[in-house]
């Protein structure tokens, strides 16, 4: 393994474990300000003990984020010297800017959450969950902006072999941005509800304070049915839009190899990815020209064509992703996304029907759930990332030529190692926090202790 | 002054903000196992920099951003050349990070002894390296006519720049006892007075030496950019201030003058710099400026916009979040470290 492969290792390996936290983080905190807001305003106990119990959950796995996200900034100048030199220009103003605005306004207003419980007033106090809510979704939208320029490169200019920024506006207004930014957010809320739903669900079916699992629950499938659906609408104007900007990865999606017109969906495909041809193959006829232009025909361009238009406009070379990782990533995704689509209208069914889904036994399985969100932000990011290669910068920079080159394998490797292992640790320390506080359940209202806790001390 | 000189000033700002700060709870980390004798003493230690260790931290993130932002080559070069420093720092940092939230969550001794030694080597570790890595920037580093590093990590390890490694350690460790003496109140704040005083002598004693040492191995004397002037000598004079105030248990004052002395060093690193950010050992010419690595004038302008509108909303938040946090802690405090 050289420096080029050990390096897009490491950044694999820490971005989908960073992304591992992050959409929790956009999602929990969200939901613990909602719940805080309607202590702050009604002086309900039950919310304040609702916001304190996920709080704690919350701050478990933020501290996650935190850490692994010092690794996120640097590595662009560790591991990819090259694209920074490159890109610097433009894509360290994005990754500046998260910093001022959305990390200092965090981290700053977390300390004040987490130690100011009884130092300022209650409303005040709820302001403080917001801000940080505020601040993790504003992180997300700077972060995106700074991706979406790797996607789709705009506002920008190439002078003595560097692309320059000529037009910030034209950086925020990217079209990409725009689907990116909330179909990314909009994940991290529903892994949020699934989080919170599955956790609940798990607490009522042993009958352990209903007052607050319900009131979760509740809470978690409005706000995840809301948040899945638009997922799923802006997903779908995400792949139109990549018919257009990204034709490749669409392609490979879809393992199209040959343009069609109608364009047909695949169901299954075996292919032979080094002689770009299907093995065995069950496909949809006009189903991908529908999910493309909403309509039954229409041009989907396939992986030779465009490999082929590729060599021409940008000379020899490979222009073909991994076929199997978007084709399955994008399943994956999908399938996960649709499960909770059904599992969270389902919830909200029994609500409006007023009979909990705790009569049911197969309710017992669904605390499980909590693992769909996840599989889909991953595989969302890895065939986003992994989507988009050969390039680092979509037509731009080719991320063979974007790697450090004073590093040697040697170091990369150890790096990668530690890494891995560290995280890994890290990982399993962490969730099991996770596990063992989402058990527990929240604390008892004041003067409810258990009996014999009292005489303990 | 143009944007190149503005923006060097603001991102040495920012380093010189993150001493400042993440200092004193470096320092307060490191003194953890020395004067957290039982456990209950540890959490208060843990708990006197609980609300401010990650708003200190986001000063060095933000001055990383800032780096690719406005001088993309100089943050290229820094961090794929430092790589393994900067490696050791990251592993550091983020174990100190997960052990403030972990290590009170469970009752285990052995689990909490852990995340404690966690903290002492996250802080150690970061604190040593960075005062290592700074004075190799200015002390001149192979730097090739591609701006690329082309030393080793053994490089980096140098006579000179271990001396600034060990001024940066000593001096956060002191600044952090004066810090936790700030914070604390009967027994505790006397055992931090206790180590602030053993502490300060070995203290001014590297950083005059550091002092004295900097005019042989750089060079400052001759280079084109700023001399420091009287810079370096007023930081070994806070910090001579700084031992009246601790031998005099008045720990406010004691804490200004360390956090003077830190800002007086870190300044001092940057005048020699300028307008260099980095030197280059091989040829003088080959070395990085506010020029040749920046941005193009669009970014450093709109950047310059952000950072006026955001920088003071910034400073005043974080500010009052000090101020709601001033009182002194107790151990009978209620605690979430």
């Amino acid at each position: 393994m050289d420096v080029l492969n050990l390096s897009q290792w490491q950044f694999a390996i820490t971005s989908v474990y960073h992304f591992f936290f992050v959409p929790l983080t956009l999602g929990l905190s969200v939901l613990t300000a909602i719940m805080e807001t309607i202590y702050a305003s009604s002086g309900q106990e039950v919310y304040k003990r609702m916001a304190k119990f996920w709080g704690t959950l919350f701050l478990i796995n933020f501290a996650m984020g935190v850490v692994t996200g010092i690794v996120q900034e640097f590595q662009f100048g560790m591991n990819w010297s090259e694209y920074s030199r490159y890109v610097g220009d433009i894509f360290g103003v994005p990754l500046a800017i998260e910093a001022l605005l959305a990390f200092f306004l965090e981290s700053t207003f977390l300390g004040l959450w987490i130690f100011g419980w009884d130092k300022v007033s209650k409303g005040l106090h709820a302001a403080f969950i917001w801000l940080v809510a505020v601040g993790a979704n504003i992180s997300a939208l700077w972060i995106l902006i700074a991706n979406s320029f790797m996607q789709h490169p705009v506002g920008y200019e190439l002078e003595n072999g560097r692309a320059v920024m000529t037009d910030f506006g034209a950086l925020l207004a990217n079209q990409y941005v725009w689907t990116q930014f909330p179909h990314t957010v909009l994940s991290g809320f529903t892994t949020g509800a699934v989080f919170v739903f599955g956790i609940s669900l798990y607490h009522l079916l042993r009958k352990k304070d209903e007052d607050v699992f319900r009131r979760s629950l509740n809470l978690a499938t409005v706000f995840g049915s809301i948040s899945i659906l638009l997922v799923i609408l802006v997903g779908h104007s995400q792949t139109q839009q990549l018919v257009r900007l990204q034709p490749m990865k669409i392609a490979s999606v879809e393992a199209l190899w040959e343009s069609m017109d109608p364009a047909s969906f695949s169901l299954f495909t075996w292919g032979d990815e080094a002689n770009l041809k299907d093995r065995f193959a069950l496909r949809i006829p006009n189903l991908l020209s529908i999910l493309a232009y909403n309509q039954p025909t229409g041009l989907v361009k396939g992986i030779r064509n465009l490999q082929a238009e590729y060599e021409q406009q940008y000379g020899p070379g490979d222009y073909v992703p991994s076929v199997f990782t978007t084709y399955w990533t994008f399943r994956i995704m999908v399938g996960a996304g649709l499960l909770i689509f059904a599992l969270m209208g389902l919830s909200l069914y029994y609500i409006v029907r007023n009979k909990p889904l705790t009569s049911f036994k197969w309710a017992r399985f669904l605390p499980l759930a909590i693992a769909l969100p996840y599989l889909a932000n991953s595989t969302g990011w890895l065939l986003t990332e992994m989507g988009r290669q050969p390039w680092v910068v979509y037509g731009l920079l080719k991320t063979e030529n974007a790697f450090s080159p004073n590093l040697t394998p040697g170091m990369v490797l150890a790096s990668v190692i530690i890494l891995t292992l560290v995280y890994g640790a890290l990982m399993a320390a962490d969730v099991y926090l996770l596990v063992k506080f989402a058990r527990k359940g929240p604390e008892q209202p004041e003067g409810l202790e258990q009996p014999g806790a009292a005489g303990a001390d | 002054m143009d944007l190149n000189t503005l923006w060097f000033i603001l991102i040495a700002v920012l380093y010189i903000g993150f001493f400042v700060l993440e200092g004193f709870d470096f320092g307060v980390g490191i003194l953890l196992p020395f004067l957290g004798k039982d456990d209950a003493r540890r959490r208060l230690i843990i708990n006197t920099i609980g609300p401010h260790w990650d708003g200190n931290e986001v000063w060095l993130i933000t001055a990383g951003g800032a780096t690719f932002a406005a001088f993309p080559h100089w943050y290229a070069t820094l961090f794929s050349g430092f790589y393994l420093p900067l490696f050791i720092i990251l592993i550091a940092l983020i174990f100190r990070g997960v052990a403030f939230e972990f290590r009170s969550k469970d009752e285990n001794p052995r689990w909490r002894s852990f995340w404690d030694w966690a903290i002492f080597g996250g802080s150690a570790v970061p604190a040593l390296l960075f005062g290592v890595a700074f004075t190799n920037l200015m002390h001149g580093v192979p730097i090739d006519a591609n701006m690329n590093y082309t030393g080793g990590f053994w490089n980096l390890l140098n006579p000179f720049a271990l001396l600034g490694g060990l001024v940066s350690l000593l001096g956060f460790i002191l600044h952090g006892a004066v810090f936790l003496s700030l914070k604390t109140e009967g027994e505790m704040m006397n055992s931090a007075l206790r180590a602030a005083r053993r502490l300060w002598p070995p203290t001014v004693a590297v950083l005059a030496a550091f002092v004295v040492a900097m005019y042989f191995f750089t060079d400052v004397l001759k280079q084109l950019g700023i001399n420091p002037g009287p810079i370096p000598i007023g930081s070994v004079l806070a910090l001579l201030a700084a031992g009246y105030f601790i031998y005099s248990r008045r720990s406010g004052w004691a804490f200004a003058m360390t956090a003077l002395a830190i800002v007086f060093s870190a300044a001092t690193i940057f005048l020699v710099l300028f307008p260099r950010v980095m030197v280059s050992s091989i040829d003088p010419s080959f070395s990085l400026t506010i020029y040749n690595a920046a941005s193009g004038q669009y970014t450093l302008r709109t950047m310059s916009i952000v950072a006026l509108v955001f920088v003071p909303v910034v400073l005043a938040y974080q500010g009052w979040s000090y101020w709601i946090f001033r009182k002194r802690l107790s151990e009978k405090a209620e605690m979430h470290y």
